[in-house]
C-alpha cells in the first residue's frame, strides 16, 4: 500500500484547470462558436476596407445648362439626358442618384431626387461658408461607434461564454455528485481556484486570438494607421478581461453552487448575466458622453469595457488605466474571497435552492 | 484503526448525530447498518472530512485526521457521481492523480482495477453509456485507483447482480487482507451478514450496537435451541425455565432462563430417544437489527 502526498495547492489546481480546459476544447459546440466568432471578427475588420475601396462619385443626369454647372463641379459621375423628363425617368428607374436640370433661384438649378433629398448632391452643388475648427477631430464617430460595438460584444460574448461554461461545470459536478469525491480528495478552494484558472484561461486565450487576428486583419488590408490608433486600447483591453473575467468568474460559480441542477442554472445566475450584459449597452449607447464613460471606466464591472474605451478616445491620463486595474484587483480579491465561501457552503446542500445568505453565513 | 469518539452534527435545529463513537479496525470489514435517514451518511461524510462534525474526533492510529492523512482514503458517496461526458479509465486517472499519483501510477492502476473489475473492454466509454450496474463498478474503481489505505463506501453493493457482488467483494477483502480497515454501509441485511467481520448499528444517529458479528449476535436476544428429536418432544412445555417458540413434533424452538436449563433439557432428551440435532441457534441480523433499532 502506498502512501501519496496530497498534491500541493498548485499543482492540484492546475490538474483541475487542466481537465476543465481539455473537457472544454473537446466539445463541438465549443469549437463551432468560437470559429464563428473569430470569423465575425475578421470580417469587421476586413470586409469595410474591401468594401469601402471604391469611393464612388454620385451619378446624376443632367439637362441643358445644367450640364456644365455640374461638370463644373467635378463630383459627379455624369449623364447627359435630352429632357427634363428623360432625366426624371433615369431617377425613377435609379439608374442615376439624382437629376440636376435648369431652375430658378441663386443657383439657377433644381435638383430632383426620387423619395428622399440627395443631400449629397446638393452639398456639392451648394456655397458653403469657410468652417473653422479651434480642435481637429481625433475620431471619426462610425469608428468610435464601431470600436464601442466590438469592445461591447467581445467582452460580452466571452464573459457570458465562458461564465455559462463555469456556471454548468460547477452544477454538473454538485449534480452529478462527484463533487463529494473530489472535497474528500483536494480542499474546495483548490477546485474553485481549478475551475477559475482553467476558464479563465480560455476565456483570455480567446480575446488574445481576436486582438491579434484584428491585428493581422487591419495589416493585411492596409489600415495600418487605423492599427496604430486602436493598438494600444486593445492591449488595455486584453489586460482588464482578464482581471474582469476572474471576478465574473467568481460570481458565477458562487451563484451556480446554489442550485443542483442545469435547469436552474439560467435563472440563478441571471443576476450576474445582467452585469455581463450591462457594460456592452452602456457603451453602445453612451461612447459619446464622457460623464458616463468615466464612470463606466471605474467601476469594476465595466472597467474593462470603459477604460479602454477612453484610451482609445484619448480622454483618459496616462494613469488613470493603473487607477482603475488596481481597483479591480482589489474587488476581484474580495469577490473571490466572499465567492469561495458562498461555493464551499453551497456545494454539499442538494436539492432545493440554498439562499444566499444562507451560504454567506452558515458554516457547512 | 479508525477510531470515532463522540461525534455530534446537527442540520440546523436537527441532531443528526448523537455522541457517535466506534472503530473500525484493521483488516476487517466493518459492516454499516441502520435505516433510511439513520445517520450513515452524515458518519462517512464526517469520517472523509467533507462535513465537519460540532464536536468529537476522528483519528487513524491514535493520529487526528488531517486533510493529508485523508488523501489515501477512498470514499464512495451514497449518491453515485462520475462526470458523464468522460471516457471511463480518463477520469479515474484523473482521480488518481488528484490523489497525488503521477500520470503513470495512474494509469497503471486504473486499467489493472478496470480489468479485475469486469470494465476492460469499455474504458474508453464515457460513463453515461454505460449500464448502471457497470457504472456502479467504475464508481468502486474511482474510490480505489490510489491504492487507498482506508475504505468508507457507501452501499457499495447496491444495484450490482448477483457475481458482480462476488467480484466486488473479492477486490474489497484484498484490500482488507492488506490491512486496510473497511467500512461498508448497506441496507442489504442479508449481504452485511454473509460478509462483515464487525459490525456497528445506528439508528436515529446513535450507535445502538456495535462489535464482531458473533459478539453482537451473542449478546442480543436471550439463547435460542433448537431440538430435533426423534420422538414427540411435547415434554418441553411444562419443563421450567423454557419457552417454546415454536413446536412441530420431533423439533422445538426454545428460549431458557440459563445455560444449565439448556443442558438439563439435552440429557432428557438423550435419555428419552435419539436426537438428530441440538444447538444454539443465533438471532439473525435482521432480527438483531429490529431489536436494536427499536
Amino acid at each position: 500500500m502506498t502512501r501519496y502526498q496530497t498534491p500541493a495547492a498548485l499543482p492540484a489546481t492546475w490538474l483541475v484547470a487542466e481537465r476543465e480546459i481539455r473537457m472544454r476544447v473537446r466539445s463541438k459546440a465549443f469549437l463551432i462558436s468560437t470559429g464563428i466568432l473569430m470569423l465575425v471578427v475578421l470580417a469587421s475588420v476586413i470586409l469595410p476596407s474591401v468594401l469601402g475601396g471604391g469611393d464612388s462619385k454620385p451619378t446624376v443626369a443632367a439637362v441643358g445648362s445644367a450640364i456644365a454647372a455640374v461638370q463644373q463641379a467635378d463630383a459627379f459621375e455624369v449623364t447627359e439626358a435630352a429632357s427634363v423628363d428623360e432625366a426624371e425617368q433615369l431617377v425613377r428607374s435609379e439608374d442615376v442618384d439624382a437629376a440636376v436640370v435648369p431652375g430658378d433661384g441663386a443657383t439657377g438649378l433644381t435638383v430632383i431626387g426620387f423619395d428622399e433629398a440627395p443631400s449629397d448632391v446638393v452639398v456639392a452643388l451648394s456655397v458653403s461658408p469657410a468652417v473653422q475648427l479651434l480642435e481637429t477631430p481625433t475620431h471619426n464617430p462610425g469608428l468610435v461607434y464601431i470600436v464601442a460595438i466590438g469592445f461591447g460584444l467581445v467582452f460580452f460574448m466571452s464573459a457570458l461564454t465562458f461564465g455559462s461554461t463555469i456556471a454548468q461545470s460547477v452544477v454538473e459536478e454538485k449534480q452529478t455528485r462527484i463533487v463529494e469525491i473530489l472535497m474528500s480528495t483536494v480542499p474546495v478552494r483548490v477546485l474553485l481556484a481549478g475551475k477559475i484558472v482553467g476558464n479563465s484561461l480560455l476565456a483570455f486565450g480567446q480575446i488574445v486570438v481576436i486582438a491579434v487576428l484584428a491585428g493581422v486583419g487591419m495589416l493585411a488590408t492596409g489600415q495600418d494607421i487605423l492599427l496604430a490608433d486602436v493598438g494600444p486600447s486593445i492591449v488595455w483591453f486584453a489586460v482588464f478581461f482578464a482581471a474582469g473575467f476572474v471576478l465574473l468568474a467568481a460570481l458565477f460559480a458562487a451563484s451556480a453552487a446554489l442550485v443542483s441542477r442545469q435547469e436552474d442554472v439560467a435563472s440563478v445566475t441571471s443576476p450576474v448575466t445582467m452585469l455581463v450584459m450591462l457594460p456592452y449597452f452602456l457603451v453602445i449607447f453612451f461612447n459619446d458622453n464622457p460623464t458616463v464613460l468615466a464612470i463606466m471606466s471605474y467601476v469594476p464591472f465595466s472597467a474593462p469595457v470603459g477604460m479602454p474605451m477612453r484610451v482609445f478616445l484619448g480622454t483618459a491620463e496616462w494613469w488613470e488605466p493603473l487607477v482603475s486595474l488596481a481597483i479591480l484587483l482589489v474587488s476581484t480579491v474580495i469577490v473571490v474571497a466572499i465567492g469561495s465561501r458562498v461555493y464551499a457552503n453551497g456545494l454539499l446542500r442538494m436539492g432545493a435552492r440554498v439562499k444566499l445568505g444562507d451560504a454567506l453565513v452558515k458554516q457547512s | 484503526m479508525l477510531e470515532l469518539t463522540s461525534i455530534n452534527r446537527s442540520f440546523g435545529a436537527r441532531r443528526v448525530l448523537h455522541d457517535v463513537s466506534f472503530t473500525v479496525k484493521r483488516g476487517r470489514m466493518t459492516g454499516f447498518v441502520g435505516g433510511n435517514g439513520a445517520g450513515k451518511t452524515t458518519t462517512m461524510r464526517v469520517i472523509l472530512g467533507v462535513l465537519a462534525p460540532e464536536s468529537g474526533t476522528v483519528t487513524l492510529d491514535g493520529e487526528p485526521l488531517t486533510a493529508s492523512a485523508r488523501t489515501s482514503f477512498g470514499y464512495m458517496p451514497e449518491e453515485r457521481g462520475l462526470y458523464p461526458k468522460m471516457p471511463v479509465a480518463e477520469q479515474i486517472t484523473y482521480l488518481g492523480r488528484l490523489h497525488g499519483m503521477s500520470t503513470e501510477e495512474a494509469k497503471k492502476s486504473t486499467y489493472s482495477l478496470l480489468e479485475r473489475l469486469g470494465l476492460g473492454e469499455r474504458t474508453t466509454d464515457t460513463v453515461e453509456s454505460l449500464s448502471l450496474g457497470n457504472q456502479q463498478r467504475a464508481q468502486i474503481a474511482a474510490a480505489l485507483v490510489h491504492d487507498p489505505e482506508v475504505l468508507v463506501l457507501d452501499e457499495p453493493f447496491s444495484g450490482l447482480d448477483p457475481i458482480a457482488v462476488e467480484v466486488v467483494l473479492n477486490v474489497l477483502k484484498d484490500f482488507a487482507a492488506k490491512g486496510a480497515p473497511v467500512l461498508f454501509s448497506s441496507h442489504q441485511l442479508d449481504i452485511v451478514e454473509r460478509l462483515c467481520d464487525d459490525l456497528v448499528v445506528i439508528a436515529d444517529g446513535e450507535i445502538r450496537a456495535s462489535g464482531s458479528r458473533e459478539g453482537i449476535r451473542a449478546a442480543h436476544g436471550s439463547p435460542r435451541y433448537e431440538l430435533q428429536h426423534s420422538g414427540d418432544v411435547g415434554w418441553l412445555r411444562d419443563e421450567s425455565g423454557v419457552t417454546v417458540l415454536d413446536f412441530a413434533g420431533g423439533y422445538a424452538l426454545f428460549e431458557v432462563d440459563d445455560e444449565p436449563i439448556a443442558q438439563r433439557v439435552l440429557q432428557r432428551a438423550i435419555a428419552d430417544g435419539r436426537v438428530e440435532r441440538f444447538g444454539p441457534k443465533l438471532p439473525t441480523l435482521s432480527q438483531i437489527f429490529t431489536e436494536v433499532i427499536q
